[in-house]
């Protein structure tokens, strides 16, 4: 577990951009929720939103895989561009791009069935069969889960069994099996002990050298623990965005240096 | 100074008011409940009694009556019967006698012209229950009681009642002659069945040439030829069989039993016409339970009898039975789809608000209007055009333009519908938005969220809402008799013949059956016993269909529970 921030910092150039946020505007019917985010999430890192609640954090997240696209009266205007791609554009298939783009949720979501089914859930709906390629994706999705020892033995029994932190992990193991860009985690560890909150703490850093992983959280030394890069986020604006490292040691903005130190929030 | 005015407030009585502990609420809420219950328990109890008592084989008595007296059947001196009811005559004399009367069941309704007599006590001098009475069970008047006389054997002379061999000799030729009926029956029903209707698919196709213009080729004209041949093969077939029924029938007739009725008159009855021979009152426990788990077995096996009032009842269970799964395999699939339109497609607005009004609304109206909407819309306009379209050879007699078992089961489908859809809606409303959010965040597209987490999550309260549609369709009796009840159905609904399932057909029911025992019997004192046995059954059926429902739901509920949060 790393406690101290020992990354090497780097210039905040952003070289290999995967999301290209510009301009972007959310309106509730007439409310704003977001305004005007501009930034960029780069690709195998871990990025952190954090600010108060209500901010929009996780708002902003669900834009990332159209999640938003559930609630209704929801209005989006500017663009997300996805490895260049605008993900709002009419044509766009948007089952392909949550394919593309993961999700963890805060309350973890296993479905009824056994551990077996929830990981290959992804794999079945693309119309995956051969059985050979289920279970080695299985196999492969519990280990980079940091599930497999625990459940190698009970893969039929129904998911329900098992503990919140391994009901979150095995969610984590869903998502990751269909093989996607990015990962995006909404407040991952709220529901879960300190324990399990450090095994996913963990699981995190493995995840990025393959994956992005674009994470909201409330707790700031999680975010500190936790990611490369940091987007301090406030009352929908966008206050900061930069290194972790120099985020929390030397912050630009004053709003940042009083939520950090814990003034308001 | 604080202290001391706090110490100087007069303090507050605290009284316990009777009305804020709740206690006479809890009483009259548990009285309330009691009362139902008890109600419940009282209405299920009074038909197993009444309904087993039926089954029950009591002792026959002889009744010596008063001298002088003309209570007796035809001014005997004595009669016998089995004593069915005590109660207190209507119309009370003025002496100090015993005013209380016994309804007795003298049985033997083709001499007497009845089968139960009322008696006064007061006009009876002695009741005895002699051992050799004998109780016959026959095909037709029901039940003869009398003394045994003589055993008549074709070919092997006369057996007279006072012989050893006389009860097991009798007991095995009625075995033997309930084993040709049976025979009998299977000739008939199967074999001739099976040619009948061959027979019937040859005359409609020689109807169709007959009906189709001349052509003039060889095609044609070769076919009536080969038509009747075939025609005469079968009926060459058919005489083989009716040849063979009608020698064992002949056979039924070959020995006569002799008996004397308590009243005096002696009776010759051909064995043919036995179904069963007891000696009530020799029978030990054992052999009356025996017997009464005989008469079960009876009454949900075998055919009625005599006006339904007589036999068994197994053609009804099996057209309820039928019906009630017809009717839930047509409902399922249309409310569940309904529901699902309505709860997860639909946009919601006024137009989806009216429309589950609409649905609430269709469980109030009342079920002989959906009677006459399936006679008038399956029967004769659905039913008429297919009709029409495919069976017009046979016209004008309807095949499925009349009453049959899919109209009947589609009409109820229709009733319980509502049910099923509100049961639905629920169902999918308390599946957690997170399992649903789960599902599309991994790439799944809305259908397929439904089809594999939506609806199984949900399938214990579509279960639920199923198990209600099948209690109320299985006890609709009103709509049943527009479209294809019938008292008394010559086949059953499924058999073997291709296509073993026939919907066009007429069935029976359990509850058009208590109706026409109750109030269109002739008799309606021997129909009191199946009326309460039959209502025993149809309760019964309907507690095993929703016991089975509810044991496939809670399997469904542990397998998809929701965990703990």
């Amino acid at each position: 577990m790393l406690t101290e921030l020992t990354r090497t910092v780097e210039p905040l150039k952003i070289t290999d951009p995967i999301l290209d946020i510009d301009g972007l505007y959310l309106y509730y019917g007439n409310k704003e929720a977001l305004r005007n985010i501009s930034l960029v999430i780069p690709r195998k890192q871990v990025t952190a939103f954090i600010g108060p609640s209500g901010c929009g954090k996780s708002t902003l997240l669900r834009c990332f895989n159209r999640m938003n696209d559930l609630i209704e009266g929801i209005h989006v205007v500017g663009t997300i561009k996805l490895d260049g791609e605008d993900i709002n554009a009419p044509d766009v298939d948007v089952i392909q791009l949550r394919r593309r783009v993961g999700m963890v949720f805060q309350k973890y979501n296993p479905f009824p069935k056994s551990i077996y089914e929830n990981v290959v859930y992804g794999l079945r709906i693309a119309g995956v069969k051969n059985r050979t390629i289920l279970d080695e994706t299985v196999e492969k999705s519990l280990h980079a889960a940091a599930l497999w020892d625990e459940v190698k033995d009970r893969l039929r029994e129904s998911a329900l069994s098992l503990s919140g932190g391994q009901m979150q992990r095995l969610c984590i193991a869903r998502a990751i099996a269909v093989q996607p860009d990015i990962i995006l985690m909404d407040e991952p560890c709220s529901a879960l002990d300190p324990i399990a909150t450090s095994h996913i703490e963990d699981l995190i850093d493995g995840l990025k050298q393959e994956y992005t992983v674009v994470i909201v959280t409330h707790n700031m030394q999680q975010a500190a623990r936790v990611s490369d890069y940091t987007a301090f986020l406030y009352l929908g604006e966008l206050i900061e965005f930069d290194d972790t490292n120099k985020m929390f040691t030397t912050p630009s903005k004053k709003q940042t240096q009083d939520y950090i130190t814990g003034r308001f929030g | 100074m604080i202290r001391q005015q706090i110490s100087e407030r007069v303090s507050l009585p605290v009284q316990r008011v009777r009305s804020t502990t709740g206690e006479p609420m809890v009483w009259l809420t548990a009285m309330g409940l009691t009362i139902g219950l008890a109600m419940v328990v009282y209405l299920i109890g009074l038909i197993i009694v009444n309904g087993l008592a039926a089954f029950w084989p009591t002792r026959v008595a002889q009744i010596e009556l008063r001298e002088g007296g003309k209570a007796g059947i035809n001014n005997a001196p004595r009669l016998g019967g089995k004593i069915v009811k005590t109660q207190q005559k209507a119309i009370q004399g003025e002496e100090a006698r015993d005013q209380s009367e016994w309804q007795v069941m003298v049985g033997n309704k083709e001499v007497y012209g009845f089968s139960f007599k009322y008696l006064d006590r007061a006009d009876i001098a002695k009741v005895s229950y002699p051992a050799d009475i004998m109780l016959i069970e026959r095909l037709e008047y029901g039940e003869a009681i009398g003394m045994p006389v003589a055993l008549q054997i074709k070919g092997a002379g006369t057996i007279p009642a006072t012989d050893a061999e006389f009860t097991t000799r009798l007991q095995s030729l009625v075995t033997e002659v309930n084993q040709r009926r049976e025979a009998i029956k299977r000739i008939e029903q199967k074999d001739i069945g099976r040619i009948n209707a061959k027979m019937d698919v040859l005359r409609l196709q020689q109807r169709a040439l007959e009906r189709a213009p001349q052509s003039g080729t060889s095609g044609p004209a070769a076919q009536p030829q080969s038509l009747q041949e075939a025609m005469a093969a079968l009926q060459a077939e058919y005489e083989v069989l009716a040849q063979r029924a009608s020698d064992l029938r002949r056979q039924q007739n070959d020995h006569v039993l002799t008996y004397r009725l308590i009243t005096g008159e002696e009776r010759r009855l051909a064995l043919g016409q036995i179904v069963h021979v007891s000696f009530p009152n020799q029978l030990s426990i054992w052999q009356r339970l025996g017997l009464f788990l005989h008469n079960v077995w009876v009454f949900l096996s075998e055919e009625p009898r005599e006006a339904n009032t007589e036999g068994g009842v197994f053609p009804a269970i099996f057209g309820t039975f039928v019906m009630t799964l017809l009717m839930s395999l047509a409902v399922t699939p249309f409310g569940v789809l309904a529901a699902l339109y309505l709860r997860e497609y639909a946009k919601q607005g006024l137009i989806v608000r009216t429309v589950r009004i609409a649905v609430n609304n269709l469980a109030g109206v009342p079920s002989i209007v959906f009677g006459v909407f399936g006679l008038g819309f399956f029967v004769y306009l659905v039913g008429g055009t297919i009709d029409q379209l495919f069976f017009s050879t046979a016209l004008p007699t309807p095949t499925f333009g009349t009453g049959g078992i899919v109209w009947a089961a589609l009409t109820l489908a229709l009733m319980t519908v509502p049910v099923v859809i509100v049961a639905t809606e629920e169902a999918l409303a308390a599946v957690p938005r997170g399992t649903r959010e789960g599902s599309l965040a991994c790439g799944a597209s809305k259908w397929q969220t439904i089809q594999r987490v939506v609806l199984p999550a949900a399938a214990p309260g579509i279960l639920t809402g199923l198990i209600l549609a099948m209690a109320r369709g299985a006890g609709e009796v009103a709509p049943l008799m527009l479209v294809g009840v019938v008292k008394l159905a010559p086949t059953l609904p499924v058999d073997g013949l291709f296509p073993f399932v026939h919907l066009d057909r007429k069935f029976m029911h359990l509850g058009f059956h208590i109706y026409d025992l109750g109030f269109q019997s002739p008799d309606s004192d021997a129909a009191q016993p199946m009326v309460f046995a039959t209502t025993l059954l149809l309760i019964m059926l309907v507690v095993v269909l929703n016991i089975g429902a509810i044991w496939v739901r809670d399997r469904l509920r542990k397998k998809y529970a929701m965990g703990a949060f």
